[in-house]
């Protein structure tokens, strides 16, 4: 396989990550791409020790993003406190099973999924084991192109605090837990953001 | 491969030129970069990862539908997005008013994640790309070339406008039980944005640095 599909580093090459650019390798540790300037490195550096300490950090934020409330809604005679789950509860109850599914996905299911890909991802790479690389290169790229949807409810709470201000009557408040639930999407996002794919295809102890 | 018998005879450091070779960004595979039709796209063989897609679109194009998004862009921040009604009292928050009102209400690190990823970094990101095309279309590097290809490169994910239409519908829908609620222009130009922007993620910025060359020394 590897004669077939030559990798960078057997070739003596390194390419850019940031511009692609194909280069030789260096012989300086701390040489810089020519054409872009950005660090020349053949992974990420400190990926597996960052991505760890990043989804260590999101997963501790992300108890009080579930457990605390978002939103508070003052209606006459009613002070209701929403957590992320009740409110997805109450879109299904008042008949919008479809959007509880995309709210219930995006801020239950993408956070979850995310923490067991990285999770997998890197307890793999630390064994060095060659086992289902393709199915884990594959969980990379969904992970990296759904990260970002987490942020729905953040937006939601904001716009509904922005929209339901009348003085007297009623009103929406955000609360703590939709600052932790932001916080855990953009740690979640840096997590995935430092972990290198390359390091699923590397042999151990090549490095 | 007689290619790569080439390769090893240039001194250190350079690139290589003409840049016929390319490098899989998931699993470091090299390959010959492959000759593209319109429509086509190439995938890496250990991965599976996109390697290069054909660009449709010529640079006039592309900078046309870099303007129409930022037009756009402004009507979605200028025009409210919803419009809520109570008793004859009505109220429309604009992208800012939530920013602004977040921000108030101690929750300073939501407004300005909200700030970040639906304002600042998508703003940035279009007039970007709109100067580096301005330039690329008369075949010249942009004043800033190098240094916004690299931030642009790291803003890419951070932008989160797309998001933002749903949130806004879940947010019409939540309030739809206790008041009367319309969608106001806003959030249908943030509709045809997501359109946009969804084009644009499909083309891959990095081959200005092939297609314009570097006149300077």
């Amino acid at each position: 396989m590897s004669k077939a599909l030559p990798r960078a580093h057997e070739l003596g090459l390194i390419g850019c990550h940031v511009c692609g650019l194909v280069c030789r390798e260096p012989r300086h540790p701390e040489a810089a791409c020519p054409r872009c300037g950005s660090a020349l490195v053949r992974r990420k550096p400190d990926s597996v020790t960052r991505t760890w300490a990043l989804l260590i950090a999101a997963f501790i934020v992300y108890i009080p993003a579930n457990v605390l409330p978002i939103m508070r809604t003052v209606s006459p005679g009613d002070v209701d406190d929403n957590t992320i789950l009740t409110g997805v509860v109450e879109l299904w109850d008042k008949g919008s099973q479809e959007l509880a599914i995309i709210v219930f996905t995006a801020s239950i299911v993408v956070p979850m999924l995310k923490f067991l890909v990285l999770g997998t991802l890197l307890i793999c790479v630390q064994r060095g084991t060659h086992w289902a690389q393709p199915q884990r290169a594959r969980l990379y790229r969904l992970i990296e192109l759904i990260g970002h949807w987490s942020m729905l409810d953040v937006f939601v709470v904001a716009l509904l605090t922005a929209l339901v201000r009348f003085s007297l009557l009623s009103s929406v408040e955000p609360l703590p837990g939709v600052i932790f639930f932001g916080l855990t999407v953009v740690l979640t996002m840096f997590a995935a953001l430092s972990f290198d794919p390359r390091l699923t295809w590397d042999d151990k102890g090549s490095e | 491969m007689a290619a790569s018998q080439a390769l090893f005879s240039r001194p250190s450091g350079r690139s290589l030129r003409p840049p016929n070779w390319l490098i899989c960004e998931d699993c470091d595979t090299v390959y010959l970069r492959p000759d593209l039709q319109a429509g086509e796209a190439a995938f890496c063989a250990r991965c599976g990862a996109v390697l290069e897609r054909h660009v449709r679109f010529g640079l006039d194009a592309l900078a046309a539908l870099v303007l129409t998004a930022l037009i756009v862009f402004l009507m979605g921040n200028m025009w409210p997005v919803a419009t809520l009604s109570l008793n004859g009292q009505e109220i429309s928050a604009t992208l800012w008013d939530m920013i602004l009102i977040m921000w108030r209400d101690h929750s300073r690190i939501v407004g300005a994640i909200t700030a970040i990823t639906l304002f600042y970094f998508p703003l940035i990101n279009l007039m970007g790309i709109g100067w580096l095309l301005l330039f690329a279309r008369q075949g010249r590097r942009a004043p800033g070339f190098r240094p916004l290809m690299v931030a642009m490169h790291h803003l890419g994910p951070w932008t989160m406008s797309e998001v933002f239409v749903l949130g806004a519908l879940v947010a019409m829908v939540k309030a739809k039980s206790y008041f009367d609620v319309m969608p106001d222009p806003g959030i249908y130009a943030y509709a045809v944005l997501t359109v946009l922007i969804t084009i644009f993620a499909g083309i891959d910025l990095r081959r200005l640095w092939d297609h314009v060359p570097d006149h300077s020394p």
